[in-house]
């Protein structure tokens, strides 16, 4: 934590870096004269430039590259903009060898990085206590507290890489999609050896739901309220609205439940969504079309995936979904921690769809790749582990690409992120003495969101770093520029 | 002389060579691996990359233009060498753009390959960070200038073995460069994605389109074994193929 004393008796308290999440950001609170927060903001200080860098490489390309934007969703990446140029490559429909294939992939993906983020980052604070002393307040103090929650973290996360690995070659940056298809299939060993764990994954996935469960039971007024707003929501859906990470279509609901919009394919996304720049952050701020700046922002991500969602069609998922949606009392859920218990169903109910991916002989298929006549632009929508992922590309009759855009998970959560952010810094901080347990609570709610801040910022350009020091009137009292 | 009437020793190994052979033929026969980057065993040699060098009778000397001979003593896997050969390897690496994590040629890639071979963890040298152009304009391979090594592969293949001049340098020294025999880019010569030049690239600068990643992960050329192990696997321990002496 870094305290800076500004004139006229204003302070600014920076968190920097958060903790705990993935990437590099700061917070910064300003608190007027009597100590009241006046404002909140979390900022993304990481910086990538993959939309420029992209510019002019072959589009066969892309899918390899731009999973290189994070070390964490390397496969998100790597499936979306493979889908994308599925579209570029005019092909419409994958074999159904290739659609498993990387369906196999994705969903080992969500397990294994939702449940990075469950055990290793926030169970530290679900288990020892959000102001727990900050030296054990991580996934060793978790392991020496609770071994066998320690344990199901570790190995759900294996078992996920392990399928990406089986389907990619590696468990990082793996290597599946051409577009038009897959480069391989699953080999016979391969499958055996996932299907020999898979059953004691999924019950792992249930116990530690259970346990979960348990910590919400035990803090229902915290749950509901810690860092929570009414928002819309947004997210794929499948067919009959079922929950859908792959392929489908976008939906997003009012926070009454009610429809904003439903059935939108990828490729019209920009009928529906636009994006803002502000001057603060490297991330873009996405909001709803329709709603405008001020209104149209929405959460995506597990809350969002299982708020969208009509029902699962996976059965111990279904169970789960029902059950906690009878936190909303028949509308959505609207809990910022609600983030957690919404993550776990999503892993049970990937753990339930590798089962039956492994039991489907089409993964041994030999039909790998189709080919179709060239297109010159190619959006695509999967649904990353942290919520809604958007690639969208134009490429030129030599079949390099001229442009590229990419709306992240973590990018549409910025608002909400921001909001969170304002309310525990209003709900906690105002008037007290500031300490490190009391700013955790800013990183807690942070970390529902599970953002990805390598894979949030990626614009290139003329946006040099400003470090603007502010008093209580919000006059400029020092300013740094870094080139 | 008759065949194989050449005798000379590699690090103390006998080795026997035809008349006509060159010093990395013999040894290719022999089992024993030279590194190199610009000869290719169905071109004429060149000499240019310098990664073959070796230690001939106390002199340098670059294996693929030097003729076996009756008698020398040669020098080739010793710490000074390999060296030697690791810092020509960064250089490449600097003076080109090479981004082996998402690269096309990536366990293909005879440069990556050899970085790995002689002990390469990161360029020693500062990145030049050329800003050279793509060529998509052919519709069945792309020529990408920011991996070229200047091994002249493509040129003498397009040259000797093609029938056409495809390729060709200009310019000296830091400045040379591939090019093309038109203006328009490799889309208006006469080169077809199955010429000898379209297939002897050592890095990824010529890549046949619609070919990129289809190989998975574990399966690529140097993902099974390091690049010379074709050749020393030809080496066994006692009989023709050479023996310390």
């Amino acid at each position: 934590m870094t305290e800076i004393q500004a004139s006229l008796g204003a302070r600014k308290i920076v968190i920097d870096p958060v903790t705990r999440v993935e990437g590099h950001g700061k917070v910064t609170i300003r608190l007027n004269e009597a100590g009241e927060v006046e404002q909140a903001r979390f900022h993304i200080v990481e910086f990538r430039g993959f939309e420029r860098f992209i510019q002019g490489r072959m589009f066969d390309e892309v899918p390899v590259i731009v999973q290189r934007l994070c070390g964490i969703c390397p496969v998100s990446h790597h499936l979306c903009a493979g889908k994308a140029m599925d579209v570029v490559a005019g092909v419409d429909q994958v074999t159904p060898t290739a659609d498993k294939m990387r369906r196999l992939m994705h969903y080992g993906q969500v397990l294994q990085s939702n449940a990075l983020n469950f055990f290793h980052l926030a169970s530290p604070d679900l288990l020892l206590g959000f102001d727990a002393p900050v030296a054990t307040r991580n996934i060793v103090g978790v392991i020496e507290a609770f071994p066998e929650v320690g344990k199901w973290g570790i190995f759900i996360r294996k078992f996920g890489q392990q399928v990406i690995a089986a389907t990619g070659g590696r468990r990082i940056h793996p290597r599946l999609c051409v577009p038009g298809g897959v480069n391989q299939n699953l080999t016979v060993d391969h499958r055996d050896a996932l299907r020999k764990d898979i059953g004691q994954i999924i019950a792992w996935c249930g116990l530690a739901l259970e346990l979960h469960k348990s910590f919400v039971h035990a803090h229902q007024e915290l749950h509901a309220t810690f860092a929570s707003f009414p928002s819309s929501y947004m997210s794929l859906v499948g067919a009959d609205k079922r929950m859908e990470l792959y392929d489908g279509t976008l939906r997003a609901l009012h926070a009454d439940g009610s429809t904003i919009f439903e059935d939108v394919k990828a490729a019209d996304y920009r009928d529906y969504m636009i994006e803002e720049v502000r001057s603060w952050s490297y991330m873009k701020f996405p909001h709803i079309r329709s709603l405008g700046r001020d209104n149209g922002w929405y959460r995506v991500g597990p809350l969002a995936q299982v708020n969208a969602c009509a029902f699962i069609d996976t059965p111990l998922a279904e169970a789960a979904r029902k059950d906690f949606m009878a936190l909303g009392h028949g509308g959505l859920v609207h809990a910022t921690l609600g983030y957690h218990w919404a993550r776990m169903i999503v892993m049970i109910h990937c753990a339930e769809v590798i089962e039956r991916l492994l039991y489907d002989d089409d993964l041994q298929g030999t039909d790998l790749v189709v080919t179709g006549k060239r297109r010159p632009e190619g959006v695509a929508v999967i649904e990353a582990p942290r919520g809604t992922l958007l690639h969208h590309y134009t490429v030129d009759d030599n079949g390099q690409v001229t442009s590229a855009n990419l709306i992240v998970s973590t990018t549409n959560n910025n608002e909400a992120m921001n909001r969170s952010v304002t309310k525990v810094a209003k709900d906690y901080l105002t008037g007290r003495e500031i300490t490190e347990g009391l700013l955790n609570h800013v990183e807690v709610a942070i970390r529902a969101y599970d953002p990805c801040l390598s894979c949030a910022t990626h614009a290139l350009g003329d946006m040099p770093l400003i470090v603007t020091l502010e008093d209580a009137d919000g006059a400029i009292v020092a300013t740094r520029v870094k080139e | 002389m008759t065949a194989k009437a050449i005798q000379f020793t590699v690090d103390g190994i006998a080795v026997a060579a035809t008349a006509g052979q060159s010093l990395i033929e013999a040894c290719d026969d022999a089992g024993i691996y030279i590194p190199r980057l610009c000869h290719h065993p169905d071109l004429t040699p060149s000499g240019n990359c310098r990664v073959c060098t070796c230690t001939v009778n106390g002199r340098q000397s670059a294996a693929c233009v030097t003729p076996a001979a009756h008698g020398m003593v040669v020098e080739n896997d010793t710490p000074r060498l390999t060296d030697d050969r690791r810092t020509i390897i960064e250089m490449l690496f600097v003076e080109g753009i090479h981004p082996c994590p998402y690269c096309v040629a990536s366990g293909d890639c005879e440069l990556q390959a050899l970085g790995y071979r002689l002990g390469m963890t990161a360029p020693t040298e500062a990145y030049l960070w050329p800003r050279r152009k793509l060529d998509a304009t052919h519709p069945d391979i792309t020529l990408d200038h920011d991996r070229c090594i200047l091994c002249s592969r493509c040129i003498r293949a397009s040259r000797m073995e093609d029938g056409k001049t495809v390729f060709g340098f200009e310019g000296r020294g830091i400045a040379m460069r591939l090019n093309v025999d038109a203006q328009g880019g490799l889309g208006e010569t006469q080169m077809a994605a199955i010429d000898k030049a379209a297939s002897v690239c050592p890095v990824a600068c010529i890549v046949i389109k619609r070919d990129s990643y289809r190989v998975p992960n574990g399966e690529r050329r140097f993902d099974k074994a390091p690049i010379g192990s074709d050749i020393e696997a030809r080496r066994r321990p006692s009989g023709s193929g050479g023996h310390r002496s």
